[in-house]
C-alpha cells in the first residue's frame, strides 16, 4: 500500500534542456530493474519499513512449522487471525502517538476499561449492543483526550501522564466488576465477531472486490500520474505490486474457506472470522486518513519537525490531542475486540502484556519510536509477528515465562532495528 | 541599476518608521526606520546583538512594536501576529530552516497550505505547481520533487524554503542567514536564487554576516549598530571597509550615528 513512496532515479540532464528548464524531474525509475535498485538502496540507507517484520515472520513461521505439526493447520492460523485483531487494533492506535515521538502507556488499561464499560451496559442495563460499543468508544475518547490535554497543555511528558493513567485506569474495572469477579461477554454479535464467520462466498466476493478496487485504485492513478507527466513508478512494478496483493488477499480467503473443523465429517468451521473485516476496515480508513487528507499529512510534520509545522500554521496541540484521541479511541475497539475472543472482562483486562505487545508490533512494522515515520499498515504486519509468538508457544507447551523472555527480546530487538536504522537515515540522508 | 528608483522617490513596499522594542528594561531597538522596495535586495546588517532578529520577528509579527509605524504599499496597516503578516504576502525564511524532514519536497512547499479536493489532498496540482515554481527559480539542483527533504543538502534545503515562500506569490521574503551553513558551490545557488527574487519584482532582505554576499547581491544596506540605524545606503555608494566599520563602531567617515557614545543599550 505504498502509494506515497516514489523511487528516486539517478540525475540525468537531457543535452538539448535549455539552461532555465527545471531538469532532472519528472523522472522514475524506468524499468523494475532499476526500482529494485533504488530499493536496496534505500535499504542499506536505514529505511527498511516492514521488511525486518516480514523477515522476522517468515523466521518464526518456519520455527513453529518444523517443531509443532500443528502450526500450519488452518485451523491454527485461523486462530492466530483472531488472536492477533485486538493487538492489531491497539498498535494501529499506537502508531498515531508514536507518529508524533510520543507514547501511550495506558493504552491496554483504557481498552480494559472500555470494555468494562460496554459489559456493564448490556448485562446491567440491557442496552443494545452498538450503543454499547458507543458507549466504550466514548469512554476511550474522553481518556484520550484527558491525556492529550494534560501532555499538550500542562507540557508533562507522555510517559509520565499514562504511566499515571495505567495505574489509575486499573482501578475502573477493579472497583465496577470487583475482586476476582468478572464479566461474562456472550453478546451475539461481539462474541461473534471472534467466534463467527463470514459465509465463504460473502467472503470470496469481499476479497474480490478488495482485489479489483485495489487494481482500478493503482492502475489509474499509475495512468493519470503518467498523462500529467508526474513522478510514478515503473508499469512493471505497479503490475508486480498489484499481483502480490491480490496473492495475498486471495490466498488468505482460500486458506479461510477451507473447513478447519477437527472432525470434517460432523461440523462444517469454514470461512473468513468476522473480525478480519472489522480490521481490514480500520485499516482502510485510518491508510486513507493518513495518506490523502490534510490532518494526516499534519500529523507526519507534526512529528517530523513541530516548530516547522508550528511555522506553517499548523495548531500542534491540537494535532497532538487528536493522536490521544485516535490512539485510546482504537484502544477501546481494542479492548472489545479482546473481550470478543475471552467471552470476559475481568479486572485485570488490558493490564499485562497487551500494551507491550501493541507497541512492538508497531515498532516491528517499521513505525519508528522517534516520531515522524509509521503506517496502518505496520501494526498489522508487526501485529501478525508478535501473536504468532505466543501462539507458537503455546502449542509447543512452554513455560509463560519462556513467552515473557521471547516477547520482551523481540521487543528489543524491533526498538535496536529502529534506532539503528535511524541512524544510518540521518547519515545517509534517505 | 534599480537605485535609480529609490533616488526617484519611489514608495517601499514596506516601511517602519520610528520603530521602539524593549524587552523589560533592555532597549532593543531604538527609533528604527526600516524601507523594503519592490525589485531590490536590501541587506539587514549588523554585529550580533545589533538588533536584525529583533527587527525581523517585528515585521515577521512575532514580536509586538512598543511604538512606531508598520506601512504596506505606503498605508498603515494593522498587524499583531505572523498570520497578519503572511496575509499581506511577506514570507520569512528562518536560519534554521523550516522543513520537515520525513516530508518530500512537494508536500514541505504546501505544508499548512495544501490543496484539496473535497476532502482530498490533491496531489497531482500540488506536484504540478511546485515544480512550476522550483521551475520559474530556475532551479535545477533536485532530482525529483518527490524526494524526501533528508536527503537533500544544505543548499537545496535552503532552495526548497526560499521556494516555498514564493510559492504563495508573496511580495517580500526576508531571509535570515540563508548561507551561514553552505559551501561555496551551494552559496553560490541560494546568492543566483536571491538575485532572481528581486529581478521577479520582489522585495526582499536579505540578513547577512557574510559582506561577499551582501556586495553580491544586495542593492541596498540597511545598517544596524546597538539597536540604531547606523546607516540605510545603496550598495554602490559604500564600500566594503565602511560598512565593516558601520556594523562595529557604528559610524564611518560621514556615515553612521552621530553620537556614538549615546547610542548605548
Amino acid at each position: 500500500m505504498s502509494t506515497q513512496s516514489t523511487s528516486p532515479a539517478p540525475y540525468a540532464p537531457g543535452p538539448s534542456l535549455p539552461e532555465s528548464d527545471f531538469t532532472g524531474d519528472g523522472h522514475s525509475a524506468a524499468t523494475i530493474g532499476d526500482a529494485a535498485r533504488d530499493y536496496v538502496n534505500r535499504l542499506r540507507g536505514g529505511d527498511m519499513g516492514s521488511l525486518p517484520a516480514l523477515l522476522g515472520l517468515a523466521v518464526l513461521f518456519t520455527v513453529f512449522a518444523l517443531s509443532h505439526d500443528k502450526f500450519l493447520t488452518t485451523y491454527n492460523l485461523t486462530n492466530l487471525v483472531i488472536q492477533s485483531a485486538s493487538i492489531i487494533v491497539l498498535a494501529m492506535g499506537l502508531v498515531f502517538v508514536l507518529l508524533l515521538g510520543e507514547i501511550d502507556l495506558s493504552a491496554g488499561v483504557a481498552g480494559g476499561a472500555s470494555a468494562t464499560i460496554t459489559a456493564l451496559a448490556i448485562i446491567d442495563h440491557g442496552w443494545v449492543w452498538w450503543a454499547a460499543v458507543v458507549a466504550g468508544l466514548a469512554i476511550g475518547v474522553l481518556i484520550g483526550l484527558t491525556i492529550g490535554s494534560l501532555v499538550s497543555f500542562l507540557g508533562i511528558p507522555s510517559f509520565v501522564v499514562t504511566l499515571a493513567f495505567f495505574l489509575a485506569l486499573q482501578a475502573v474495572p477493579l472497583k465496577l466488576i470487583g475482586a476476582g469477579g468478572s464479566l461474562r461477554f456472550n453478546n451475539e454479535v461481539l462474541r461473534g465477531l471472534s467466534i463467527k464467520n463470514v459465509p465463504v462466498t460473502a467472503g470470496w466476493i469481499a476479497a474480490v472486490v478488495l482485489v479489483v478496487g485495489f487494481a482500478g485504485l493503482s492502475l489509474w492513478q499509475h495512468r493519470s500520474r503518467m498523462a500529467k507527466g508526474l513522478v510514478h513508478k515503473p508499469t512493471a512494478l505497479v503490475a508486480v505490486q498489484i499481483a502480490v496483493f491480490s496473492g495475498v488477499v486471495l490466498g488468505l480467503t482460500f486458506m479461510l474457506s477451507q473447513n478447519r473443523a477437527v472432525n470434517p465429517e460432523i461440523f462444517n468451521i469454514s470461512g473468513i472470522p468476522w473480525v478480519a473485516p472489522v480490521v481490514i476496515a480500520l485499516l482502510l480508513f485510518w491508510t486513507f486518513v493518513l495518506t490523502r487528507t490534510r490532518f494526516g499529512r499534519h500529523l507526519y510534520a507534526v512529528g517530523g519537525n513541530a516548530e516547522a509545522a508550528r511555522r506553517a500554521g499548523i495548531n500542534v496541540t491540537r494535532m497532538k490531542i487528536a493522536a490521544f484521541v485516535i490512539c485510546s479511541g482504537m484502544a477501546a475497539v481494542s479492548g472489545i475486540l479482546a473481550a470478543s475472543y475471552t467471552g470476559k472482562v475481568s479486572p485485570g483486562s488490558g493490564g499485562g502484556n497487551e500494551l507491550l505487545y501493541a507497541v512492538g508490533a508497531a515498532v516491528i512494522g517499521g513505525t519508528s519510536l522517534f516520531g515522524g515515520r509509521g503506517r496502518a499498515i505496520d501494526a498489522v504486519i508487526g501485529g501478525l509477528v508478535i501473536a504468532t509468538i505466543p501462539n507458537g508457544l503455546g502449542l509447543l507447551d512452554q513455560a509463560s515465562y519462556i513467552n515473557f523472555i521471547v516477547t520482551g527480546g523481540v521487543l528489543l530487538l524491533a526498538a535496536s532495528v529502529d534506532a539503528v536504522s535511524r541512524r544510518r537515515r540521518s547519515a545517509s540522508g534517505v | 541599476m534599480t537605485n535609480a528608483n529609490v533616488e526617484a522617490g519611489a514608495q517601499p513596499l514596506l516601511e517602519l518608521r520610528g520603530v521602539n522594542k524593549s524587552f523589560g528594561v533592555v532597549h532593543v531597538l531604538h527609533d528604527v526606520d526600516f524601507a523594503v522596495y519592490p525589485g531590490q535586495v536590501t541587506a539587514l546588517v549588523g554585529d550580533n546583538g545589533a538588533g536584525k532578529s529583533t527587527l525581523v520577528k517585528v515585521i515577521a509579527g512575532i514580536y509586538g512594536r512598543d511604538s512606531g509605524e508598520y506601512l504596506f504599499e505606503g498605508a498603515p496597516v494593522h498587524v499583531s501576529n505572523p498570520r497578519d503578516v503572511a496575509a499581506l504576502g511577506v514570507e520569512v525564511v528562518y536560519q534554521d530552516l523550516a522543513l520537515c524532514d520525513n516530508l518530500d519536497i512537494v508536500q514541505n512547499m504546501f505544508l499548512g497550505r495544501e490543496t484539496r479536493k473535497g476532502l482530498v489532498l490533491d496531489d497531482m496540482s500540488m506536484e504540478d505547481r511546485a515544480r512550476e515554481t522550483l521551475a520559474s527559480l530556475s532551479v535545477r539542483t533536485v532530482k525529483s520533487v518527490r524526494q524526501s527533504v533528508a536527503s537533500l543538502s544544505g543548499g537545496q534545503r535552503q532552495t526548497v524554503a526560499i521556494a516555498k515562500a514564493v510559492l504563495w506569490n508573496s511580495r517580500i521574503v526576508l531571509l535570515d542567514e540563508p548561507t551561514a551553513a553552505l559551501g561555496v558551490a551551494q552559496t553560490r545557488q541560494v546568492l543566483d536564487l536571491v538575485r532572481r527574487l528581486a529581478d521577479r519584482g520582489l522585495g526582499v532582505v536579505l540578513i547577512s554576516h557574510n559582506m561577499n554576499d551582501v556586495f553580491e547581491v544586495a542593492d541596498r544596506i540597511t545598517a544596524l549598530y546597538l539597536g540604531q540605524v547606523a546607516a540605510d545606503v545603496p550598495v554602490s555608494s559604500v564600500t566594503h571597509n565602511q560598512v565593516v566599520e558601520l556594523i562595529t563602531a557604528g559610524r564611518s567617515g560621514d556615515l553612521g550615528i552621530r553620537d556614538v557614545a549615546a547610542a548605548t543599550i
